[in-house]
């Protein structure tokens, strides 16, 4: 047990900020995996928006509907097709892709649903990740990442670049992304994606449907 | 049970009588020119409906809720029960801080139409004949008692409610008023509840009645002209429902096989369990306070009620374009009206772009749950309505000053 991807999950809320400022004001929301309802409420705080939210845990929601939020329980694997076309401005995937089960499908969801859609992950291509694996030859595992790899709810980890090439598989564009290293520090936008691959932490995508 | 339900209550059936057309609280008149148009094809002139208030509406008449009273409920939600004498029954969630602030919120809580108290129902006199309507009063449906109480609302200057709240029958009317006057209601609570009644709901709304209209004393409905009322039939009807209101669960920790009174078992058809002595009360109490016909008609309005089949049968045209903001409640251990009902609302609601939040409270205490004092219901219910509240405008509740902490 190391704390070596600590660096990656330490700012694990980084991206709400960054989020919050790709958020057009005023526009409607859908924040899948909204937990509490963190980032709901700055949106609405800051942004003026008109939000909803699913999350799976019973627990989130209670707190985010005695939060006065409009959240609902639900599965983003299961519970995105109830939703019309192109019904929100913004459907957003902050720190959930991970654990979707059907990852491919709820990307192709979520553009369906939203004319944009944002997403921001954990990069599992950071060096750190690469070095835990390579000289432990262990799945890494830490305290924010508790998880042992047969009973962690994360089930689709990706890299970056593998973001990347399944973005562009489900034809979206990739409109904006943001990087951030273990500081919470943003990475010069005009990187390489190989650089921000290895030492990135964080990524942002605000993506667009075809 | 011969001995246990033929209790003398004379005076307490001649004080619901009397309650019937001159309710112990607020009451609206209707006269011939304002006719309830029913449903069924019917309208009914003069009419009337019982209410009550709670708080102080504003200048602005914007900061109005309506809570709606589930099968046997009243509108002394928050009041004493003039028939019964106990406190009101959600007296926990309505009143000065309390989840819903009637130091903030002006409330609004009308018997139902079919009721028995104080709101035209079948026990009210008849205006044509000097006697009880009994069964002369047609069918009325759940789309009925929200239509007579929006007259009360229009009656009270009130344009758009901040909130209408209700669970179970409640929860069908907070629906209701959702569908039909989406410009009228900012928010809303729907708690333990469907946008259709079930076919097992049905069923055992059935069993209800059919127990009263098997009473002798139930005479096709007259009994009123006669001075009987059919108690055994009634009493038995609230029995079987009473069960559907609990859970396998809250049965088996409160009562068990316990015993009632006795160390072994009689061999004989007393109450020899805690069970059925308990079940026995509830019949007999119920009795005293609610009329049988009553009983008939608001059990017939949910078994009525299908807000889909109303609207092509898909669900989220009844809500098109709603910008009211939903909060629906359910319970894990209700199965009079189990989560999957909520979640199809939810579903419906989604489809058609409304603003819903959707909480499933734990709780083992069955659909019974949300009269009883559940934190996290209340703790909810706080929440929704603050939020609301704050984009509605209205200003929170004048803070505690020196002198009113004292």
């Amino acid at each position: 047990m190391t704390d070596l991807l600590d660096p990656i999950l330490s700012d694990v809320r980084v991206d709400l900020k960054e989020i919050a400022a790709l958020v057009e004001p005023g526009s409607r929301v859908l924040d899948i995996g909204c937990g509490d309802g963190d980032l709901l409420e700055l949106l609405t705080r800051t942004r003026d928006v008109d939000g909803r939210g699913i999350e799976l845990s019973q627990r989130g929601v209670n707190d985010a509907v005695a939060r006065g939020l409009s959240v609902i329980q639900g599965d983003a694997d299961s519970d995105l097709y109830q939703y019309p076309d192109q019904s929100f401005d913004y459907v957003i995937l902050s720190q959930t892709i991970q654990a979707t089960r059907n990852t491919k499908l709820v990307l192709q969801e979520m553009l369906r649903i939203g004319r944009r859609v944002i997403v921001s992950l954990p990069n599992f291509g950071h060096y750190d990740v690469r070095l835990q694996l390579m000289l432990r030859g262990r799945m890494p595992v830490s305290k924010r990442l508790p998880y042992s790899w047969y009973d962690t709810p994360n089930i689709h980890f990706c890299t970056i670049r593998d973001f990347v090439e399944l973005s562009q598989e489900v034809g979206a564009t990739v409109e904006k992304a943001l990087a951030f290293n273990g500081a919470a520090k943003k990475l010069p936008f005009n990187a390489p994606w190989w650089v921000w691959n290895l030492i990135a932490t964080q990524a942002v995508f605000l993506l667009s449907g075809r | 049970m011969q001995d246990t339900l033929e209790t003398d209550t004379d005076a307490q059936e001649n004080l619901r009588q009397r309650e019937a057309d001159h309710p112990t609280s607020l009451v609206m008149r209707f006269g011939m020119e304002s006719p309830l148009q029913l449903d069924g094809g019917a309208s009914i002139a003069p009419w009337q409906i019982a209410y009550q208030t709670y708080g102080t509406l504003n200048a602005d008449k914007t900061n109005a809720i309506l809570v709606c009273h589930a099968l046997t409920g009243d509108q002394h939600v928050a009041s004493v029960n003039p028939v019964t004498g106990k406190p009101g029954w959600w007296s926990q969630m309505v009143g000065p801080g309390n989840p819903i602030d009637t130091e903030r919120f002006f409330v609004i809580c009308s018997n139902v139409l079919g009721g028995c108290l104080g709101t035209t129902g079948p026990a009210s006199t008849n205006p044509a004949t000097g006697k009880p309507y009994g069964l002369d009063l047609p069918v009325v449906t759940i789309p009925d008692m929200v239509r007579a109480q929006a007259a009360l609302v229009s009656a009270l200057g009130i344009d758009r409610l901040f909130a209408v709240i209700g669970g179970s029958m409640g929860g069908m009317q907070v629906l209701q008023w959702a569908s039909a006057y989406p410009d009228r209601v900012f928010s809303c609570v729907a708690i333990a509840t469907s946008y259709r009644h079930s076919s097992q709901n049905i069923a055992f709304h059935e069993v209800g009645r059919q127990a009263v209209m098997a009473d002798p004393d139930w005479l096709a409905g007259h009994y009123l002209d006669d001075g009987r009322n059919p108690r055994k039939g009634l009493a038995v009807a609230r029995m079987a429902a009473h069960i559907t209101y609990m859970s396998e669960q809250s049965l088996h920790q409160k009562f068990g096989r316990n015993l009632q009174d006795r160390e072994r078992l009689t061999f004989g058809f007393d109450a020899d369990f805690q069970i059925e002595s308990y079940l026995r009360h509830q019949g007999m109490t119920f009795v005293d306070r609610f009329d049988a016909n009553s009983y008939l008609y608001v059990t017939r309005a949910m078994d009525y009620f299908d807000l889909a089949a109303a609207h092509g049968g898909v669900l989220a045209n009844a809500f098109r374009a709603s910008k009211t903001r939903f909060c629906l409640i359910s319970f894990t251990s209700d199965w009079l009206f189990p989560t999957s009902e909520s979640r199809a609302v939810v579903h419906a609601l989604n489809a058609s772009g409304a603003s819903v939040s959707f909480v499933e409270i734990d709780s083992d205490r069955g659909h019974d749950s949300f009269l009883l004092d559940i934190p996290e219901q209340y703790r909810i219910i706080r929440g929704f309505l603050t939020g609301a509240a704050r984009s509605a405008g209205i200003p929170g509740p004048t803070p505690f000053s020196e002198e009113s902490a004292r």
